[in-house]
Formats: C-alpha cells, structure tokens, sequence
C-alpha cells in the first residue's frame, strides 16, 4: 500500500490544478493551478525513477560491492524531470508577464470582467 | 564520401541547428542594420529549406532516414536522441519551410514601422525550430520539449501588439490551454516509460501491450494534440489566438499547429499502429471506435467552423473560425481511413486528408493575408467599417477570389482536389457525411462571396477615399501563395505521385518505421 500513496498524490495534484485553472476567475490562482499540475506530473516522473536497491550512478561514490553496472540506476526519469522543470520556469514566468500586462490594460484579474473576445 | 552525401547525411540535424542558431544571432544581427536584419532571417529560411530539399530527394528514393545524437558505439539502445525521417515528416517540413518564408517575406513590409523586431524574428525562427522538430524527432519526450517551445514562442508571438488587450487576452488563453496539455502529453511520456523502459517511437510501438495505462495514454495524447490542431470541442482558443496575432505570425502558428495534427497521425499509425485491429468490447476493434470518435468530433468542427463564420463581423477572427472548418476536414479524412483500415478508399482518404494538410496551410494562409493586406492600409478590422476597396485595391482582390474559390474547393484551384478525394472516400463510408461535408464547403463559398462584397465591392466610402494598394513585398508573398494554389489546382497529380503517396504509405506501412529503428541499431 505505501508504494502507492506517491501516485495518489499524483492524481490528487492533477485533479486540484485541473480545478484551479477550470473554475478559479483570478489569473493568478489560474497560474498557480498550473504550476500544481506541473509539480504532479514531475512527482509523476521522480516516482517512477525509484528503483528499489538501486544506487545512484555516480562512479566516484559507488558503495564497495556493487555490482556495476546492473545495480546502477539508469538516470533518465530525473533527466526528463529537471528538462521539464526548467521548461515550467520558463512557461511560469511568461504567464505571469502576460498577467501583469492583463492587469495594467483592464486593472482586474477577474475573468469574467475581462472577456471581450467573445462568441 | 562524398561532400554531398555527409551534407545529406547530417541535414537532419542542421535543418534544426540552422533555424535555432540563427534565431539567437538575430539580436546581434539586427544591432548591424534592419534591412540585414530581414535578409538574414530569409536567408537563413532558403538555407534550411535547402537542406529540407536535399533531405526529401534523398528520402524519398532511399527510404527513412535516422540520426543519432550522441555516443553511437553505447549498448543500451534506448535513452539516446534520435531522428527518424520518413515521407510524412518530410512532406510536413516542407508545408512549414513553406509557410515560414512567406511570412518572413509578408512581415518585410508589414511590420516595417514597429519596435521590437529583433524579438519577433528570434520568436519567429523558434517556432519554425520548434515545428520542424516535432516533425522529425523519433523520441516522445523530444516531442514534448519541442511542444513546449512551440507553445511558450507562440504565445509570445500572438501577444505581439501589446497595447491590444484583446492581444493579452488571447495570448494568455493559449498559453494556459497549450502549456496544461503540453503537461498531460508529459504524463503520457511517463506511462510510456513507466511501462516499457523506453521513449523512442520505435521501441515503444514494437512493444505496446493496450493495457489500461496504454488507454489512458492514449487518449491523453489524442485529445491534446487534437486540442493543439484545433479540433472541436477544444477549438476555442484558435479564432482568438488567429484573429488577434499579426497575420504574418498566423501563418507560422499554423505550421505548429499542423505539427500537432502530424503528431496525432504518427501517434494513431505508428505508435498504436500494431493494436489498431485489436477489438476492445461487444466485438468492436480499436479502429472502428477511435475512426468514428474523430468522425464525429470532425463532422462537430466543420459545422461549428461554417456555423460561427457565419455570425462574426471581424474579418481575421472570420478566417479563423474557416480554419476550424478546414481542420475538420483534415480528422474526417483521417478518422475515415481509421474506421476503414484496409479497405481501398481508405487509402484515398488519407491521400486526400494529407493533401488537404497542404491545401488548407496554403488557401487560409493566403485568406489571412489578404486580410492583413486590408488590415495594413485601413487600420480597420470589423467588416462593416469597410468597403468598396477593389477600386484601389486591384491585386489584393484577385488574391481574395482566388482564395476563397480555393478555401470552398472550386475547380480548378488546389482546394477541390484534396476535398474530391475526401468526399470520394467518405462517401462509401457513409453517405450522409460527405453531404455534410459538400454542404459546408458551400456554405463556405457563401460566407465569403458575403466578406468579398462587403470589403472589395460596393459603394466608396468617403473615409477610405486615399487608401493605397498594399506595399510591393505584400503582394509577392500573396502572389507566391496563390501561385502555389493554382499551380497545385491544374497539376495535381504532379503532388499525388511524388509526395502525398509517400507519405500516405509511410504511415499505413507502419512496421518499416519500426524496423528501421528496431533492426537497424
């Protein structure tokens, strides 16, 4: 049971960002459901990146007797996670630039305040 | 070897380096001059579409094409970068080249009086980086990281007249649709590697077992990449995002919106291609089910597209709701050959669906075009502040005509081929879609036979009196893209044979893609 309470919380950040940025009106707490759903996927990838037994595979630290290099973890879930973070900083800071300049032209961050591009 | 053969060798990875290395130069460049500036950035373009020349020849008589990035003499086959170029990719890279100098030639004059141009040709070239390169990666995660700076340069692109906030509001929208389904795209990567300990196309289409995660995954990547391509119901941000940006950068948005539409045909063929015929419950195979869900969403965005055409008065965000129709197009045809694999008219629908890929970056390309044309020397964009503009405005309304007739599948422009074929094979599918279908397209020649009396004909407006005809590099990106529209009219078989049937076998003949990877390391 307690291997999958990581994948609970998975699908527990999704769903509340989902929400966030489905029902929230503020452009800031949409932002922020984003940043949550960003955070689950990542969870998502570190989670899977455990491998019991395994050692991280930095040759100048290996424990004495490891078996090289089938006990060696292959490193590339945490890859795909720090591309993916790096990815999320740059998207975070270019929505919140976006609402910055939102809030100069309409001075709200209400949704419904704002939509002139309708129908 | 040969020079020209390590330049052929290595142009899968220049035709990315090229267009990304020149995008960071561009502000050192434009320091030197602006006219440089333009020169470098249409330059750079040729050169990649060169390489993309050279790359089509040589795929198309040798086959697919890998690349490998990194250690090539390393054991474990499955965590390197590589590219895989087979007809489809490059019949899709050769759309985006297309699309990407005609709106550097278009943005010459057009944007020739505003600020921040450096960025813009940065942001412009990293869109051209970032569609060619989900058009030619072979690895899901390079997918998605491509996605992403597809999705972050767009949006910044769209946002480009910042004192507009329809503009911002725009721009924000794609932004929050585009970066959440680039994260799901993520969690299907995930899946992927979760469950086969790979993330290259190949490997994981070889091994696909359609378990439940394989489900999920499934329709995470098709409902997103669908949303990107603009398929109702998720269609909402791309009038907006259409309507409010600068018409040059709508037609590079548009090559990465067909990248998603490419994605979602390499996902449906390729990766799922070996457990397509798998039934699923009551009897049903997976193709049946998923042909006749894209059926259905298709026949919703032709109608919904025709529908709300019909109703706006803003001529850009007019285009964009005709391009929603014209990407319903695109999914009936393939959703046809799905629902029909193996029969011989869903062969002819996919030629058509690819075709019509061509078709509609071309006809609504040349809509929006003309449409900026307007937009440049009026200042105005609601269809009732203006009119009678064909007294002055002589070229850009024949470039109109020519484009309509093409967007509502006339003979003899490009549009009635790829749409004949697609009505041809629908219509032995079912015969009431392709009346559906036939409808629409009328109905589209009506809405615009509307928007060409209301802006070219009718009485002068006195306020209009002094417009002049659109600026000289205008006209020749007009006049390249309605030359291309007739050329592909009157000789389309010339397309057919040489690159549409490629590419149509490259994705039905979907386990040499996976052999060349699979045998070939």
């Amino acid at each position: 049971m307690i291997q999958y309470i990581p994948f609970i919380a998975v699908v527990c950040m999704i769903f509340i960002g989902l929400y966030a940025a489905m029902f929230r009106r503020n452009l800031i707490k949409i932002v922020i459901g984003i940043t949550i759903i960003e955070s689950g996927v990542n969870l998502f990838l570190i989670t899977l990146g455990y491998r019991e037994g395994g050692v991280a595979p930095i040759y100048t630290s290996l424990p004495s007797g490891t078996v090289y290099p089938e006990q060696m973890v292959l490193p590339v879930p945490q890859a795909l996670t720090l591309t993916s973070i790096v990815i999320g900083v740059a998207v975070l800071a270019l929505m919140l630039s976006l609402v910055m300049h939102i809030y100069k032209k309409y001075e709200t961050l209400d949704v419904q305040e704002m939509r002139r591009l309708k129908e | 070897m040969t020079y020209l053969e390590a330049l052929i060798q290595h142009s899968v990875a220049l035709i990315i380096a090229v267009p990304l290395l020149s995008a960071f130069l561009m502000p050192l460049v434009s320091r030197v001059h602006p006219i440089l500036r333009n020169i470098f950035a249409l330059l750079m373009l040729t050169v990649t579409g060169c390489f993309i020349g050279l790359l089509t020849t040589d795929v198309l008589a040798n086959g697919p094409r890998i690349y490998i990035f990194g250690a090539k003499e390393l054991t474990l086959p499955l965590v390197r970068i590589l590219f895989e170029v087979d007809g489809i990719n490059v019949f899709m890279a050769i759309i985006t080249i297309i699309l990407a100098i005609i709106a550097v030639i278009y943005s010459w004059s057009f944007l020739d009086k505003q600020d921040g141009l450096d960025k813009y040709y940065t942001l412009l070239l990293l869109v051209v980086t970032s569609a060619l390169g989900m058009e030619m990666t072979g690895d899901v995660f390079n997918f998605f990281v491509f996605l992403e700076i597809s999705c972050i340069a767009s949006c910044a692109l769209i946002a480009f007249w910042i004192a507009e906030g329809e503009a911002l509001e725009a721009a924000f929208k794609y932004i929050v649709i585009s970066s959440v389904g680039a994260l799901f795209v993520l969690f299907a990567v995930g899946i992927f590697y979760a469950q086969y300990n790979a993330l290259n196309i190949a490997t994981i289409a070889q091994a696909i077992q359609f378990s439940f995660l394989d489900k999920i995954a499934l329709i995470l990547l098709v409902v997103v990449l669908g949303m990107k391509a603009g398929l109702a119901p998720m269609h909402m941000w791309l009038p907006d995002a259409y309507g409010r940006a600068p018409p040059s950068v709508t037609l590079v948005i548009m090559s990465a919106t067909l990248a998603s539409f490419y994605g979602v045909l390499r996902i449906l063929f390729t990766l799922y291609g070996n457990i397509l015929p798998t039934s699923i419950r009551f009897d049903l195979p997976l193709n049946v089910v998923l042909g006749w869900i894209l059926i259905v969403l298709a026949v919703v965005s032709i109608l919904i597209g025709v529908i709300m055409a019909l109703i706006q008065s803003d001529l850009m965000r007019l285009i964009g709701y005709a391009a929603v129709a014209e990407v319903g197009y695109m999914f009936l045809a393939i959703g046809t050959t799905i629902a029909a694999l193996g029969a011989p008219y869903a062969t002819v629908a996919l030629h058509g669906g690819i075709l019509h890929v061509l078709n509609d970056a071309l006809d609504i390309g040349l809509l929006f075009l003309v449409a900026g044309a307007i937009y440049y020397v009026t200042k105005k964009r609601s269809l009732d502040d203006i009119g009678g503009l064909a007294r002055t405005m002589k070229f850009t309304t024949v470039f109109f005509i020519i484009g309509l007739l093409a967007v509502a599948g006339m003979p003899p422009l490009n549009g009635f081929t790829s749409k004949f074929l697609i009505y041809e094979s629908v219509y032995q599918l079912n015969p009431i879609l392709s009346i559906i279908a036939l409808l629409c397209s009328i109905l589209m020649l009506a809405i615009f036979i509307k928007v060409l009396y209301a802006t070219f004909f009718g009485p002068e407006l006195p306020e209009l009196k002094d417009v002049k005809e659109a600026p000289k590099s205008m006209l020749l990106a007009m006049g390249i893209v309605a030359g291309l529209a007739i050329f592909i009219g009157l000789f389309p078989n010339l397309f057919l044979d040489s690159l549409v049937k490629p590419a149509a076998d490259a994705l039905l003949n979907h386990t040499q893609y996976i052999t060349t990877i699979v045998g070939g390391i």
